[in-house]
């Protein structure tokens, strides 16, 4: 990307445990503004607890994750971090789209109203403006004539762009993907990629939790691979794929590659 | 032509004889008196009866549907305080019998002559008698909607836990609020689970006001139709008059039901485009939300969380 390098991201020695579980040791990492990262590494390794603390979906136990210089989730006083209320963390959401796994598209509501509900009852927009919006993004995802579907009518792939079209909706200034392509059929992989694809040439900073090492190769600024919680390695998309410094990483690349 | 379910049919045509011999021997059989069934089934008494069953379910119902969403929303939440209350609510509330229950709201008057809104320990300001502020009907009321929301809030309970935490968070990342994610994210679903339990419940509130002249209260269908009987000595057409309203009351309930069910199945028990998973309306009634769903959703919540 040509733009100057301004933080969108900063993660600062993040930790965090379930029980006696170490999940996550200290991990700091920076996305620019308009950067796409891939975070990738083994199943366990962490990747996916790291992005839900990016919205707070899980607390952390000691560093600092700043979104466009915000602390997210806590307020720091002296050297203290108080947890924000819920409404407060739910503010602070609305800036950070998320698109899921198992995409989580709200089953009794269409394509359409699925798109249009956090517009109109988290920013109070009035429903012709969120339709409209909402119809702009179907268009966008290649599902203009899908609007009044329900989600069990459409395929994995379908219902995965849906999803992105849901949380674009809320205009964020960050994406954060968690294995956005793991439960779809191998054929409807493409459909979903393009779109994200697309979204990273139009300048969105995205997070990509990822085993598509084709889609980190071509789209990606950065690739970080994670094991074991922390980072092991950190670059440049094609000199880690091809030319990986540790022996975990080389482990992991032979056996996805 | 050959049968396909021999046996079946055999026994179909056994029951059906059995079946007309009884209703036969019913018709003419004495006791019955059916001219006696025929004079008061709509007699302006009973049908007024019917028509204070009927209000008794509905207003206990309403009650205490909102008292077991309180008390549902309550167990489920994070503060101990809030669960506590509830699991204490349940305990007394489900752990004694009904009928019990409508003595002791009978007596309500006896054990506080007067009823005083106010801080604890501060003079009260506004002070009613208990005779006054609540006659026998509201008692009746209040006496069945408290021991139903017991039973509503563990099936409201139900329904919640089987919504797909997936959800709970697609709708938090979106920075939706915990009550917008509840109220139209996870009931809504919740409520094809909710229903069927619900629909149960409220025909068996339906019998259960026979239950009200523990409080004493005397105006309902089976109270009225008794004390006629007790006048023209003829108990058993008059119950069968109160079984008949009984029967077409909860028959049209049932109908509401099947509406309802359908109305919250919407996008979940429908068919695919491709066939593959037709099915007929109206939607299974257990089983986790999104079961009936796409086949590339599965319910299980596989969240990493290594």
């Amino acid at each position: 990307m040509t733009q100057t390098s301004v933080p969108m991201v900063e993660a600062d020695q993040v930790s965090k445990s379930f029980g006696s579980n170490h999940v996550l040791k200290s991990i700091s990492l920076t996305v620019n503004r308009g950067e796409v990262m891939c975070l990738v590494g083994p199943s366990g390794s962490g990747k996916s607890t790291f992005l839900r603390c990016i919205n707070h979906l899980e607390q952390v136990d000691a560093g600092r994750l700043r979104v466009d210089g915000t602390l997210i989730g806590y307020r720091e006083k002296g050297d203290k971090l108080h947890e924000l209320k819920p409404q407060e963390a739910a503010l602070q959401r609305r800036d950070i789209g998320m698109v899921f796994q198992r995409f989580n598209l709200f089953p009794h509501m269409t394509a359409l109203d699925n798109i249009i509900e956090a517009p109109m009852r988290v920013k109070r927009m009035p429903k012709a403006k969120a339709v409209a919006r909402a119809k702009e993004l179907l268009a966008r995802v290649g599902l203009a004539d899908k609007a009044s579907a329900y989600p069990a009518h459409l395929s994995g792939g379908q219902q995965q762009r849906v999803a992105i079209a849901r949380a674009l909706a809320m205009d964020p200034k960050l994406m954060l993907f968690d294995e956005p392509t793991s439960a779809l059929d191998p054929e409807l992989v493409g459909e979903v990629l393009d779109v994200m694809k697309e979204l990273a040439v139009e300048g969105m900073t995205m997070i990509v939790v990822t085993h598509e090492m084709g889609f980190a190769r071509e789209v990606a600024d950065s690739l970080v691979f994670m094991d074991g919680g922390v980072v092991v390695e950190a670059g440049d998309p094609r000199s880690v794929l091809t030319d990986p410094q540790h022996e975990r990483t080389r482990a992991f690349l032979s056996k996805v590659l | 032509m050959r049968l396909r379910h021999p046996w079946r049919n055999l026994i179909a045509v056994v029951i059906v004889v059995y079946l007309a011999a009884f209703l036969w021997d019913a018709a003419r059989r004495q006791p019955f008196q059916w001219d006696t069934y025929a004079k008061y089934l709509f007699d302006q008494r009973v049908s007024q009866a019917a028509l204070v069953t009927l209000q008794l379910t509905i207003y206990s119902m309403l009650i205490a549907v909102v008292l077991g969403l309180l008390l549902a929303v309550m167990r489920l939440s994070s503060n101990p305080v809030f669960t506590s209350i509830s699991w204490f609510y349940l305990w007394i509330f489900r752990g004694t019998p009904v009928y019990v229950q409508l003595v002791f709201w009978g007596l309500l008057s006896v054990i506080y002559p007067t009823l005083s809104l106010g801080l604890p320990f501060a003079p009260p300001l506004i002070t009613l008698p208990t005779g006054d502020a609540l006659n026998v009907f509201e008692l009746a009321i209040i006496g069945l909607a408290l021991n139903e929301a017991a039973y509503l809030a563990e099936i409201v309970r139900a329904g919640i836990l089987s919504v797909d935490r997936g959800q709970e968070e697609a709708a938090v990342a979106l920075g939706m609020t915990w009550p917008q994610t509840m109220w139209r994210i996870v009931i809504p679903q919740s409520m094809r689970v909710i229903i069927p339990p619900t629909g149960n419940e409220f025909i068996s509130m339906l019998k259960t006001t026979s239950l009200v002249t523990a409080v004493p209260f005397t105006l309902d269908l089976f109270a009225r139709s008794r004390d006629i009987s007790v006048e023209t000595f003829t108990p058993i057409p008059l119950l069968l008059v109160a079984s008949t309203w009984y029967l077409a009351i909860t028959s049209v309930l049932m109908v509401g039901q099947y509406f309802l069910e359908k109305r919250f199945a919407r996008g979940i028990g429908d068919a695919r485009p491709d066939g593959a998973e037709t099915r007929s309306s109206p939607a299974p009634q257990t089983g986790p939300i999104g079961a009936a769903g796409s086949s590339d959703a599965p319910v299980l919540d596989k969240r990493e969380h290594q």
